[in-house]
């Protein structure tokens, strides 16, 4: 019986690198301090592929593919700082600004927020598309959190972590396209859902602003992410 | 051929926003009638609406960017009364500070930035010089002294809040952070130099002040009533105290009023013509009820500094005139005044013992769903009143801003000037100026008072009783 090997040999922006079979391009450039973009990748969550911003290119496909699910494979030639995909990510972000109604100036998580840090990161200084302004609203029900869908991203970290880690379920996304929402429990407001345990997990791995604790006011939300990895591995060590 | 006609000035220049004036002239070519208007229109009272009453500071101070601060006071002093909470007293010290800088740079600003063209070259000097370079051509200390000044408030208000404009340090229920040992001893340091200039540019002011006899018996001197925030002794204050009204003889009309129930005494106009409301004392009525704001307010209503040398000016101030000071053009002089002031009161607050304590925020949920925050802005007074649900999101804003109560004044003023001033189908650029120098005299805010949009063109029209219009000047 033939072995299947468990590395995979691999060349990231030039660079000889290997990774276990099951890791995707993202881990092995993430172990290896290569800066892929993304928002709604987590380390300790289920990969989505849903922000489209860890696009790489891989020698000999015509298609971009995400990092974030694209697992290695033996051979594989990968850039990931082309001009091309740079352009792509700055769109991809100015889309995602223009999409709803983001206003870093007054918003909680003003300097702490990843989806700001990432438009400075890759030198977005203007956006290029006009605005939708959609009216969304502001679900302050819940005794101690708040969603303000005027900055969700859809990035959906928080239906995973309240899936996943918590094991409520309490988060879901309804409606498709521009359409789409996340809810909680069959669209009800927070504060009246029955399955939310105000563990508060959805709000510190929310990358940007839209979910928040009361009483914060600009620039006062610091979400704290460390938990996650620990969390998860504790899991499997207990398993 | 004789016929009635209308002077537009559009933009009206050297202020803050947008707005034009228009002077009808009757048949025999004498002003008739003149009229204000701001042009702008902001609607931040509506775009509030939804969001949680904790943004509202911040939002709120985006309303200016020169005085954002006042609004940040405002709006967090009406979140407090929504939390119902006591804040710390170390946070309403700071909170002071923090405004007191804010008018002190504010003021340099409106004075040296502004108006100092005119007080320096005269009313009739060529247009093309008057303004901050022309004066730093001609007296190169005053221009820096404006810009030193001005410089020392933003300062202040950097090392307090991290940054110049916008700061977000100020939050419903206190501040975020305190202040530094080191902050403190380096804004102590700052204060010297920064009373040089406001000694040296009252001096130079009240020199100048004898060119200017025809003017200061026309800009806007007429008997009104005058409102301002005092202290319980009835000193002067920025922060918070209650409101005090005199009327043109300093008699006091009206007493001890809570500032939190303005809209018992205070009504307020729409006009067709302007975006900026118009306020009035409400027992009075429309328009007999006109009263002013601001320095010239303020120092009219209080009796007492409560520091050293502002108290001596202040005695000064009051002997201009028997009765209150009534004309506009001394808003400039009491503005000096009041940087005198502000800088004295900076240095008690700055080595009270108290200033250095890490307990500045209060926190509660919301305990009351109607609030309202006043204070008095560099400008005059200013109400923030915020109706929100029960999970703390806003509901209903409104907002009196200082440059709406001034208002029904400063088109009086305008009026008066232009009826001095203005005469037959022709215009002058020194008759020009002059209408628009006797609205600089109060420092309006019209991009606060609107809530701004659009450009800031002065254009005045001279319009006939057909409606022809005869000559117009404009400036792009």
């Amino acid at each position: 019986m033939r072995q299947v090997p468990t590395v995979k040999t691999l060349k990231i922006n030039g660079r000889d690198l290997s990774g276990r079979q099951e890791e995707t391009i993202l881990d092995v450039a993430r172990q290896n301090g290569i800066f892929v973009p993304r928002l709604c990748e987590m380390d300790g969550l289920t990969d989505v592929g849903a922000c489209r911003l860890c696009l790489v290119e891989i020698k000999g496909q015509n298609k971009l593919l995400p990092a974030c699910v694209t697992a290695v494979e033996e051979g594989m030639e990968v850039t990931t700082d082309s001009e091309r995909l740079q352009n792509y990510r700055r769109m991809i972000l100015e889309l995602l600004f223009t999409e709803r109604n983001h206003v870093c100036s007054v918003c909680v998580s003003n300097g702490h927020c990843e989806m700001q840090n990432l438009a400075q990161r890759l030198g977005i200084t203007h956006v290029h598309f006009p605005y939708r302004y959609p009216k969304e609203d502001v679900d302050a029900s819940h005794e101690r959190f708040v969603i303000d869908h005027n900055r969700c991203i859809l990035c959906t970290r928080c239906v995973r972590v309240c899936d996943e880690i918590e094991g409520a379920h309490t988060w879901d996304v309804m409606g498709r396209g521009i359409e789409a929402k996340v809810i909680t429990d069959l669209n009800e407001p927070w504060g009246s859902s029955e399955t939310c345990t105000t563990c508060g997990k959805c709000v510190h791995v929310c990358p940007t602003g839209a979910l928040f604790e009361k009483g914060r006011s600009v620039a006062e939300m610091m979400k704290r992410r460390q938990f996650l990895p620990y969390l998860t591995l504790m899991r499997k060590e207990n398993e | 051929m004789k016929q009635e006609s209308t002077i537009v000035i559009d933009p009206v220049t050297r202020i803050e926003g947008h707005s034009k004036i228009t002077l009808h002239l009757n048949e025999d070519g004498r002003v008739e009638d003149a009229r204000f208007h701001v042009t702008q229109f902001r609607g931040f009272e509506k775009l509030c609406e939804g969001r949680p009453f904790y943004e509202m500071p911040s939002l709120m101070a985006r309303i200016c960017g020169i005085c954002p601060v006042s609004h940040l006071i405002a709006s967090a002093k009406a979140c407090d009364s929504l939390l119902a909470v006591r804040i710390p007293p170390t946070a309403d010290k700071l909170r002071r500070i923090f405004g007191l800088a804010q008018v002190t740079q504010s003021h340099a600003l409106s004075l040296f930035h502004l108006s100092s063209p005119d007080l320096l070259f005269g009313m009739d000097a060529d247009p093309a010089k008057s303004n901050i370079f022309g004066v730093a051509e001609a007296n190169r200390e005053l221009a820096l002294d404006g810009i030193r000044l001005r410089q020392f408030g933003q300062k202040i208000i950097e090392r307090l809040g991290g940054k110049r404009i916008h700061p977000a340090w100020v939050v419903p229920g206190g501040v975020s952070e305190p202040l530094s040992e080191a902050n403190r001893d380096a804004i102590l340091q700052s204060l010297p130099e920064a009373l040089a200039i406001a000694e040296r540019t009252l001096e130079w002011f009240k020199g100048t002040m004898e060119r200017f006899r025809e003017e200061i018996s026309t800009f806007g001197n007429f008997p009104s009533m005058f409102m301002g925030i005092v202290k319980k002794d009835n000193g002067l204050t920025f922060y918070g105290g209650k409101l005090r009204i005199v009327d043109a003889s300093r008699h006091v009309v009206a007493d001890d009023l809570d500032p939190t129930q303005y809209d018992d005494y205070i009504g307020e106009k729409v006009e067709p013509w302007s975006y900026l409301k118009s306020t009035y004392y409400k027992p009075k009525g429309f328009p007999d009820g006109v009263y002013r704001v601001g320095p010239l307010a303020r120092l009219n209503v209080a009796d007492r500094c409560g520091t050293p040398r502002a108290d001596q000016e202040l005695a000064e101030f009051h002997e201009l005139q028997r009765t209150a000071v009534l004309s506009s053009f001394h808003y400039h002089h009491a503005r000096l005044i009041e940087i005198l002031y502000c800088i004295e009161r900076l240095e008690q607050l700055l080595n009270d013992p108290e200033i250095l304590s890490k307990q500045v925020r209060a926190v509660a949920r919301p305990n009351a769903l109607e609030g309202v925050g006043a204070c008095e802005a560099p400008r005059g007074t200013l109400f923030h009143h915020y109706k929100i649900d029960e999970h703390g999101l806003i509901r209903w804003v409104n907002l009196i801003i200082a440059t709406g109560h001034n208002n029904l004044a400063m088109n009086r003023s305008v009026l008066q000037v232009a009826k001095h001033f203005v005469h037959g189908s022709r215009l002058t650029p020194g008759m020009l100026n002059r209408v628009e120098a006797v609205i600089r005299c109060y420092d309006p805010c019209l991009s606060c008072s609107t809530h701004a949009w659009g450009q800031m063109p002065l254009r005045i029209q001279l319009i006939s009783p057909k409606g022809e219009v005869l000559d117009e000047v404009a400036r792009a």
